[in-house]
């Protein structure tokens, strides 16, 4: 327990300080928060409750769209600001930025929690492949639809809008990046107490058996909804700080990304272990660094290395970090270990 | 929006007609998902990029002068040995393994492939142009392009090849054994592994003939595989495995779908329609099914 308080407290002593120590990389250590936070929500889902989607792209997308949506239909008409309206420009005080801003954040969460609410009744009873399947077109499906809307700018993409200026050049990166680490921290420990609740064992009890589980007298579709909803809360608000981050919005290469960013959220939790609470950080971190440094270094191969990493880890590593690190010292997991049975297993390896 | 669809007739005659020689082609590369399917077990959510990637040889035969319509024989053979190459780099790994780990091993070719084609090939819209002419109907009114007829025409043909082979030879014997049960023709002294290799070269060998056909009646480009798999898949699944002519019957479906969201809605949104159309689909199918679950209670 001490050792944990430690750990917590450097972690956040470091995330404060983070920007300071590196201030060329504030933007990647933004980005890296966000990942975090969809791999963390992916989890609930593909690790907890084993029900394996690529339609969490679909709350990120949304929120995205709706919190530059709100922050400029708030003060200016919102179809001159995009193309279709011959792209007038606009330019937010600061006041006007930051209420836009904390008001589109609450709507980019909400709206895709209770779109996930609604849905969820149809979409999550589906099984296995179908699920993953269906998902995976929902998530396309959104991208293309919301590529032929002309007041969210159509396939000409939507520009977020500029921060404002408030005096210093080095404002826009600290904002994103403390509001970016608040929202990790919340999901972090919002996960954290639910993980340490019945619900968790529920989302577990349909994983290994759903039929079981729903036998045993538990609501399994209740659960699955809400479950699906914790995750589209968080999702939508990492897509609505990573708009204004990104400062343009594309409905296929940003927004409803399946091909990049639905599929890193899979990777990055199977590759930090599924179905545990440090493994998608962990996977999240390992797998930005490792992605940075190919896009720096091999521009242009990055797609190649993507889909070679992608079958290596699905193939040979589908345990994850988390889970290796399991099997090779059970006992800093609350394991009790037999040393005799241990031995044995050795020796037949 | 305008809904000339049905102000004039004619329109309708059209849209089914362009239709059902598309929807032929989807077949096509829906009996190879079918074929994995079963089998294997396996969904190949590369399989479209298969199906571009033999286009894209149909279409380099037309570079060089060659007339692509002999893509049809060139590309199959070359396909076939791209799967059994991706078959025993990848996919022997993952048989037995969770359908989630295929589909995300699957995914990770598709990306691959889709950046390679893309280095290879160029980035842009091609067509190999077969400069077959057209056809005119009903006092010029519907316009078939020759290529088009010419495509539902082959695909049919290899279809049927196909199942002739599947019923008769020795190897279609073997794959239809494994797929009835894996374990006992292996007991019974049939390789199932080199069925399964032989049966994902098959498939990439459909997809081949649909991807040269592709090239010359439509375009390709390299990041087009995608709904090319979506729509074989929910072919897959409103057809149900090991149903011929229920995949015939529902191809040509979605291609008249196709076609009448193509004029209604609007191009843009046609993509996105057919991908829609899968998520309506099985949650119409869970819901079937729900309802069957309440009557066993």
């Amino acid at each position: 327990m001490n050792r944990n308080i430690i750990l917590y407290a450097a972690i956040l002593i470091f995330g404060l300080a983070a920007p300071f120590i590196f201030p060329a990389f504030k933007v990647q250590l933004s980005i890296l928060c966000i990942l975090i936070v969809l791999a963390i929500t992916w989890n609930i889902q593909g690790g907890e409750m084993g029900y394996n989607t690529f339609g969490n792209i679909l709350f990120y997308g949304l929120g995205m769209y709706l919190c530059a949506s709100v922050q400029v239909g708030m003060f200016f008409p919102l179809a001159e600001w995009t193309e279709s309206g011959g792209e007038k420009t606009f330019v937010h005080t600061p006041t006007q930025f930051f209420q836009g801003m904390a008001v589109g954040l609450v709507v980019a969460a909400v709206v895709p929690t209770i779109v996930a609410g609604l849905i969820g009744y149809s979409i999550l009873g589906l099984r296995g492949h179908y699920f993953a399947i269906c998902t995976l077109g929902l998530g396309v499906a959104a991208g293309e639809i919301s590529g032929g809307i002309e007041i969210i700018g159509a396939g000409q993409g939507f520009t977020t809008p500029p921060f404002p200026n408030v005096g210093s050049l080095e404002a826009r990166g600290e904002f994103f990046y403390f509001l970016s680490f608040l929202v990790l921290i919340l999901t972090f420990l919002a996960v954290k107490a639910i993980y340490s609740t019945r619900f968790k064992l529920i989302l577990n009890a349909i994983r290994d058996n759903e039929d079981k589980a729903e036998a045993m007298g538990i609501e399994t579709m209740k659960y699955k909804i809400i479950g699906w909803m914790i995750s589209a809360f968080f999702c939508g608000l990492a897509g609505g700080i990573m708009g204004g981050l990104v400062g343009y919005i594309d409905s296929t290469d940003v927004a409803f990304d399946g091909r990049e960013m639905g599929v890193f959220m899979v990777l990055m939790a199977i590759l930090g272990g599924k179905g545990t609470l440090w493994g998608p950080v962990i996977g999240a971190t390992v797998f930005h660094i490792f992605k940075e440094g190919f896009w720096t270094f091999f521009l242009g191969w990055q797609y190649v290395a993507l889909g070679v990493l992608i079958v290596v880890i699905v193939i040979y590593f589908p345990e994850g970090i988390m889970g290796w690190l399991r099997e090779k010292y059970p006992e800093r997991f609350g394991e009790v270990v037999d040393e005799a049975d241990r031995k044995a297993q050795v020796e037949i390896k | 929006m305008d809904f000339l669809v049905f102000q004039y007739p004619m329109i309708t005659v059209q849209a089914c007609l362009d239709g059902i020689l598309l929807g032929v082609l989807f077949a096509l590369i829906a009996y190879g998902m079918a074929l994995q399917w079963g089998v294997m077990n396996i969904i190949n959510i590369a399989q479209g990029d298969l199906v571009i990637l033999g286009g894209y040889i149909a279409y380099f035969m037309y570079l060089y002068g060659i007339h692509p319509a002999w893509g049809v024989i060139v590309a199959p053979v070359i396909m076939y040995f791209v799967g059994i190459a991706i078959y025993k780099l990848v996919i022997n790994k993952v048989v037995d393994r969770d359908l989630f780990i295929s589909i995300l091993a699957t995914f990770g070719i598709s990306i691959l492939f889709m950046q390679l084609m893309n280095f290879a090939f160029g980035a842009d819209v091609v067509l190999a142009n077969s400069g077959y002419g057209t056809t005119m109907l009903f006092d010029s009114n519907v316009v078939l392009p020759n290529s088009k007829i010419f495509s539902a025409f082959i695909s049919i043909l290899f279809a049927v090849c196909l199942v002739i082979y599947m019923k008769k030879s020795k190897l279609g014997r073997a794959i239809r054994a494994t797929a009835q049960n894996a374990r006992a023709a292996k007991i019974l002294g049939v390789d199932t592994e080199k069925v399964y290799a032989a049966t994902f070269g098959i498939n990439a060998a459909l997809c081949g003939v649909a991807g040269a056909l592709i090239s010359i009646t439509f375009t390709i480009h390299p990041y087009m595989g995608l709904p090319y798999t979506i729509r074989s898949f929910m072919i897959v699944i409103v057809a149900g495995l090991g149903n011929l002519p229920g995949v015939a019957m529902s191809g040509m479906g979605l291609g008249v779908f196709e076609e009448f969201a193509d004029y209604i809605l609007g191009t843009e949104f046609r993509i996105g329609s057919v991908f829609l159309l899968l998520v309506l689909i099985l949650v119409y199918r869970r819901f079937k099914l729900s309802r069957k679950r309440e009557y066993l209670k």
